[in-house]
């Protein structure tokens, strides 16, 4: 998006928006479930990978620039994937009593 | 259809998935579901940046995220669920220094191509790699502390706040001059001045993020990874600001706001605020104990402890640290069941801050097989703690410390307990008569009614479920 006098309040207008949401969604969470919703926030914390992808293929970009890109699609894609797949194997393992027909 | 169309779609679609994904998480039933949904918006988000690229450098993406790929997949997959708490600060920091990357090979590109850069841009660029950098060495050395490799008690040392004020200084001066660099300026002299500038933030910023973690002492550490969690997606949205993304922007703020909540929540079960967490090294030999505490402790041997049990009706497991340290939980959950099976209510009440990441006594019952309804919070214990027949402490400390309600000069005092010493019998499973991380005393191990059950917490309860087998 092209950087001007009206993206920019968009930009923050939609920052403000963001940030209120987020208090709203996570407030009510259970203490039981902190561990999976931080690493999966943190999963989508990640989401830099755009920023990362777009920086890499920059037109006209010198070699020093792609490569600090490319070395930020690396640690963004560890993140995301790493993120995602260790808070799915956490959640695996939160059973409730009626699923599992009684104790295992 | 046009690019930029497409672009806007694409990540309106992908946020949706986030917001969605969040709020399924926060419920039991629908955690797993909420997880994957988000994995698909990041998915989203990722083939709408690839579809609306032009020249798109395919060999270096594909060995950067082919390479990120295996990293992660394999530190998922082997990781050991105890070692789960350095696990997510070691992905977090990684998040922190990809958004870092982003924001110096953005300016790299600029600067070498001489293009001028507004002040936006130089303010958000300089709030990406200061934030960025920080989460990074911050996360490593949490990621330090957590897995033992550094001494997890604070590092204390004279005139610390003055470094780090110093510290801190140096990075806003060095942070104006940049923001406030002349755009002709790239094209002239003063431009490799301007690049040095940028170096030096970061260099700083690493340092500043290591100095402000190590006086943090392990039984603070749920509210650091809190912190930093906070701290990776508000580098991400800064990241956002540079390029102009609403993508990073919405899924950075989410991100951001959720660690802040998550912060606090762990300052308020702890009853301190997030600058005593940070500043006050907590714990560490220089800071005031308790009044040292004298009396009768009363040991027990296994038999005897298993004699309690057999006769108790309602018990309830309080599991801390220790457990998680001594592997201890699949034990636990043996006992557990022939617990239940002799006819007694089991319940396992986890403190908010109970190990050394948030929620980490859960994750780690989880594994063991704990039905999720077991897992109760100290408010739906306490009120009915006198008909508790026994409550078995395994390696916590200082979240069953009366002190916090007993003793105003006591560090921990107006923390909220679980209040085990009001149950009719209270064994405590522990090394030695030690305080814990906090290091201060524990009036507790000194009560009539408690019994010390000695030694390493895995095997005192693999000889009670033995005692209970014969």
């Amino acid at each position: 998006m092209e950087l001007n006098a009206t993206t920019i309040p968009l930009l923050f207008f939609v920052f403000v928006l963001a940030m209120f949401l987020g208090v709203e969604l996570i407030k009510k969470v259970p203490s039981q479930l902190h561990t999976p919703l931080m690493s999966g926030s943190n999963a989508i914390s990640g989401i830099t990978i755009v920023g990362a992808l777009i920086a890499s293929s920059r037109e006209g970009g010198t070699a020093i620039a792609t490569l600090l890109a490319v070395l930020a699609v690396l640690f963004a894609t560890i993140n995301v994937v790493g993120g995602y797949l260790v808070t799915d194997r956490m959640l695996e393992m939160f059973k409730t009593k009626a699923k599992d027909g009684g104790k295992p | 259809m046009n690019p930029q169309l497409i672009r806007g779609l694409g990540y309106i679609t992908a946020s949706i998935f986030f917001i969605f994904g969040l709020k399924m998480l926060s419920s039991q039933a629908t955690a797993r579901r909420g997880n994957r949904v988000s994995a698909v918006g990041m998915l989203i988000a990722v083939v709408t940046t690839l579809t609306a690229m032009e020249d798109i450098r395919w060999f270096w993406i594909v060995f950067g995220a082919g390479l990120g790929c295996v990293v992660g997949v394999l530190a998922a997959r082997l990781v050991k669920m105890t070692a789960m708490p350095e696990m997510v600060g070691l992905f977090n920091g990684f998040g922190g220094l990809a958004s870092l990357l982003v924001g110096w090979s953005e300016y790299h590109g600029k600067w070498a191509a001489a293009d001028p850069v507004s002040l936006f841009t130089t303010v958000a660029l300089f709030l990406t790699v200061l934030i960025g950098a920080v989460t990074f060495s911050g996360s490593l050395v949490a990621y330090g502390k957590l897995s033992a490799l550094i001494d997890g008690r604070p590092i204390l040392y004279k005139k610390q706040n003055l470094v780090n004020a110093f510290v801190l200084g140096a990075i806003a001066a060095l942070g104006i001059l940049f923001c406030a660099q002349k755009l002709d300026q790239l094209s002239s002299g003063g431009s490799a001045l301007v690049y040095l500038e940028l170096i030096g933030i970061i260099a700083l910023a690493l340092v500043l993020g290591v100095l402000s973690t190590i006086p943090i002492g392990g039984a603070d550490m749920p509210v650091v990874i809190c912190l930093l969690n906070s701290y990776s997606g508000l580098a991400a949205c800064a990241a956002g600001f540079v390029i102009g993304n609403n993508v990073l922007i919405v899924s950075g703020s989410l991100v951001g706001a959720s660690g802040l909540i998550l912060t606090r929540i762990m300052c308020k079960a702890m009853n301190r605020s997030l600058a005593n967490v940070l500043f006050s090294g907590f714990g560490s030999a220089t800071s005031a104990k308790g009044a040292g505490y004298q009396g009768q402790v009363n040991p027990i041997a296994p038999a005897d402890a298993y004699l309690i049990l057999e006769a108790a009706h309602n018990v309830v497991f309080v599991p801390g640290y220790g457990m998680a340290a001594a592997q201890a939980q699949h034990v636990v959950r043996e006992l557990g069941e022939l617990l239940h099976d002799n006819g007694a209510e089991i319940r396992y009440c986890i403190h908010p801050v109970a190990g050394r990441m948030p929620g980490h006594m859960n994750v780690l019952l989880a594994e063991a097989n704990v039905p999720y309804e077991m897992l109760v919070e100290p408010q739906d214990v306490n009120p009915t703690m006198e008909m508790v027949d026994v409550a078995i402490v395994i390696g916590a400390n200082d979240v069953v410390n009366p002190a916090a309600k007993e003793d105003q000069t006591s560090p921990l005092w107006g923390m909220p307990i679980i209040e085990v010493d009001r149950a009719r019998t209270c064994i405590v499973l522990k090394r030695s008569l030690n305080p814990g991380f906090a290091g201060v005393d524990n009036p507790l191990f000194f009560k009539s009614n408690t019994r010390m059950l000695f030694g390493d917490a895995k095997a005192s309860i693999a000889s009670l479920v033995s005692e209970f087998k014969q």
